[in-house]
């Protein structure tokens, strides 16, 4: 009796601060926001309840548009991100020695160490009229008069790449790591040339880590903030800047919490499908890599 | 037993820190160079019992901080001055100054003033002012010799090579560059509305000819010293930095007149360290501490003769910048009253979702 009492007491304390972590920096933050974004506000100080924030959300295309936006700039990141981090991870996983194995995610590690802002900057500095880039090409001779490469949309999917790739790379990595060469192989012995073993054996195999990093990866995108901001042009607007303004430019917290509310809406909906479509659960990826 | 032990032990502790921390803490929430070290050391060395702790910030995020904890978390703030009157009234976050405390003897009159009729509730004054200074214009003389109103930023004779801060200054500066009036138009919001889709459309139109817009005093510095752009909309104090770094880049007043801020100090409401607050401001308001304050924000102290406190390179700026007649022309920001933001904030969304022009 005492022992399975003093089990269960460790159990409880062992589950202590994950519960305070999930109850009180999760749950009731967004419990807050959920009560502000329903809140109309009629005059100072004078609120009523009601689905206003939400609705303009839709009456605005300004709105809606920029969320639009984003996600689909999301989904072409996501896409990019796979796109070179399958061959990279496959490198890691599947052809590098040992030794070097390490070296090479040591090498895709590091630009982690240093913050989202400095990296903003560096981009900056090799992209703009008169940065790294412009002044190489023209010292070489290949353009007559500087290029401004920033300030644009592909700037924006560059930086975003470059920031998330990492995140797509480790869980592909930890997936094909798994997968034993004689698969391949075999795929080989029976014919198959190298499209069709790709396609066949080991996409197939490599779905769940691709899922995971897929799903990782675009909620990353999808609410980042500070590479759009400083990459971005004059037209690019991204949809947690529409936040950030609700909240801090026009004081207005009751729709920016909405817009939060929203984007959660959207990322949450934009994964379930692609789970859906790609006939993967979130246990049988996120959960697993 | 052991635990006993230890409570006793944590008790103990507890007391001890709390005997030691009687050293008060002053918990500033102000502009990024509002509070240099130099300075605050120089504080700290003549009340020994009082910590300084800064958070830099803006006006927009001050009183977001404020409205976040009912105006907790701070003892002395320094939003400008249009940003007291609106925001105590939506949000309650600041409380009244005790004048009597503070030596206002040395202060301007027409900023003292100002300020005071600005951030007069119910009787009860809830600002001072500090340092003021304007949002104009800046230009590279060399490049860009004609530009003299906000609307020439628009010009295409400087196409692509333009820049401004999207935010509520430019569009209070072009609706004074289209012959309108915005602080009146402040006590007809619909009148303002239409003012305000005017200049939407004036500066959606204009967008073409802006390279990027600014967020920082950093970027803008960045393009305006490279040359990638020749002209901007700016705040005073980066083109007086950049003008010790190149003669040819010059703050120019607007035809229409500068528009003029003044960064005031405010008490929020929850504020704990009321007589440390008061010994700071008496303390920057000296005047040797004016000069050193104002070499760090290159803003001009609201206090009598504060342009001759200024530091020689700054002061040489100034005076290629202003004559008597443009400082006559400023344009002082008037009170924001509710509402005001969030339409601004609407048009702003606007031109930049505005792809019309490309």
């Amino acid at each position: 009796m005492r022992a399975t009492d003093i089990k269960r007491l460790s159990l409880y304390l062992l589950f202590a601060p994950f519960a305070l972590w999930i109850l009180l920096l999760i749950l009731l933050p967004h419990a807050g926001m959920m009560y502000i974004s329903l809140r109309e506000k009629v005059a100072p100080r004078v609120y009523e309840f009601g689905f206003e924030n939400y609705i303009n959300f839709f009456n605005e295309p300004i709105y809606w548009n920029t969320l639009i936006r984003t996600g689909s700039m999301s989904l072409l990141v996501t896409f990019l991100a796979l796109l070179l981090g399958f061959p990279i991870a496959y490198y890691i996983a599947k052809i590098a020695g040992n030794r070097s194995r390490g070296a090479l995610f040591l090498m895709c590690l590091i630009p982690l160490w240093v913050s989202d802002l400095i990296r903003a900057f560096g981009w900056i500095l090799l992209l703009r009229e008169t940065g790294v880039i412009s002044s190489s090409l023209q010292w070489v001779g290949l353009i007559g008069t500087p290029i401004e490469f920033l300030y644009n949309d592909a700037a924006v999917i560059m930086g975003l790449v470059y920031t998330v790739i990492l995140f797509m790379i480790v869980p592909l990595v930890s997936t094909l790591d798994g997968m034993d060469k004689s698969l391949i192989e075999a795929g080989y012995n029976l014919g198959g040339n190298g499209p069709t073993v790709l396609r066949r054996i080991i996409i197939p195999y490599a779905m769940p880590g691709i899922v995971a990093g897929c799903i990782v990866v675009f909620m990353l995108t999808a609410g980042s903030y500070l590479t759009p901001i400083l990459l971005g042009g004059k037209n690019s607007s991204w949809f947690t800047e529409q936040i950030y303004d609700q909240f801090i430019t026009r004081y207005n917290w009751e729709s920016g919490a909405a817009f939060g509310f929203l984007l959660l809406a959207f990322t949450s909906i934009a994964v379930w499908l692609g789970l859906k479509l790609s006939g993967q659960t979130l246990n049988s990826t996120v959960a697993d890599t | 037993m052991i635990i006993k032990i230890a409570m006793a032990g944590l008790l103990a502790a507890t007391v001890m820190t709390t005997t030691a921390a009687q050293a008060e803490t002053l918990r500033l929430l102000t502009w990024g160079s509002y509070a240099p070290d130099g300075l605050v050391k120089k504080f700290e060395a003549k009340y020994p019992d009082i910590n300084v702790e800064v958070t830099f910030s803006n006006n927009e995020e001050m009183v977001a901080k404020l409205r976040a904890t009912g105006g907790a978390g701070f003892d002395l703030a320094q939003p400008s001055h249009d940003r007291i009157f609106a925001a105590q009234q939506e949000y309650n976050i600041y409380k009244p100054l005790d004048l009597s405390k503070i030596d206002t003897s040395n202060m301007s009159k027409v900023h003292l003033d100002g300020v005071k009729g600005n951030t007069t509730i119910d009787g009860k004054v809830y600002a001072v002012p500090h340092q003021w200074g304007t949002s104009g214009l800046m230009a590279d003389k060399a490049k860009a010799p004609d530009l003299k109103g906000w609307g020439d930023l628009c010009d295409p004779e400087y196409k692509g090579k333009t820049s401004m801060r999207l935010k509520r200054t430019i569009l209070l500066g072009t609706a004074f560059d289209m012959g309108e009036d915005p602080f009146a138009a402040y006590a007809d919001l619909a009148k303002y509305q239409q003012i305000l889709d005017k200049v939407a459309s004036k500066l959606i139109s204009c967008k073409d000819n802006i390279k990027a817009y600014w967020k920082g005093g950093d970027d803008l510095s960045a393009m305006m010293l490279s040359g990638e752009i020749v002209a901007s909309e700016t705040w005073d104090s980066t083109a007086y930095k950049l003008y010790g770094q190149n003669k040819d880049i010059v703050f120019v007043p607007p035809k229409t007149g500068a528009l003029a801020w003044i960064d005031t100090f405010a008490f929020p409401r929850k504020g704990k360290a009321d007589d440390a607050a008061y010994k700071w401001i008496n303390f920057v308001l000296e005047p040797e501490n004016v000069q050193l304050m104002s070499a760090s924000t290159g803003a001009i102290a609201a206090v009598n003769g504060g342009k001759d406190l200024l530091p020689a390179d700054k002061k040489a700026a100034v005076n290629a910048a202003f004559t008597d007649a443009d400082i006559d022309n400023l344009k002082f920001f008037a009170n924001i009253p509710p509402g005001v933001e969030d339409m601004e904030g609407k048009t702003l969304e606007k031109i930049k979702a505005a792809t019309g022009s490309e």
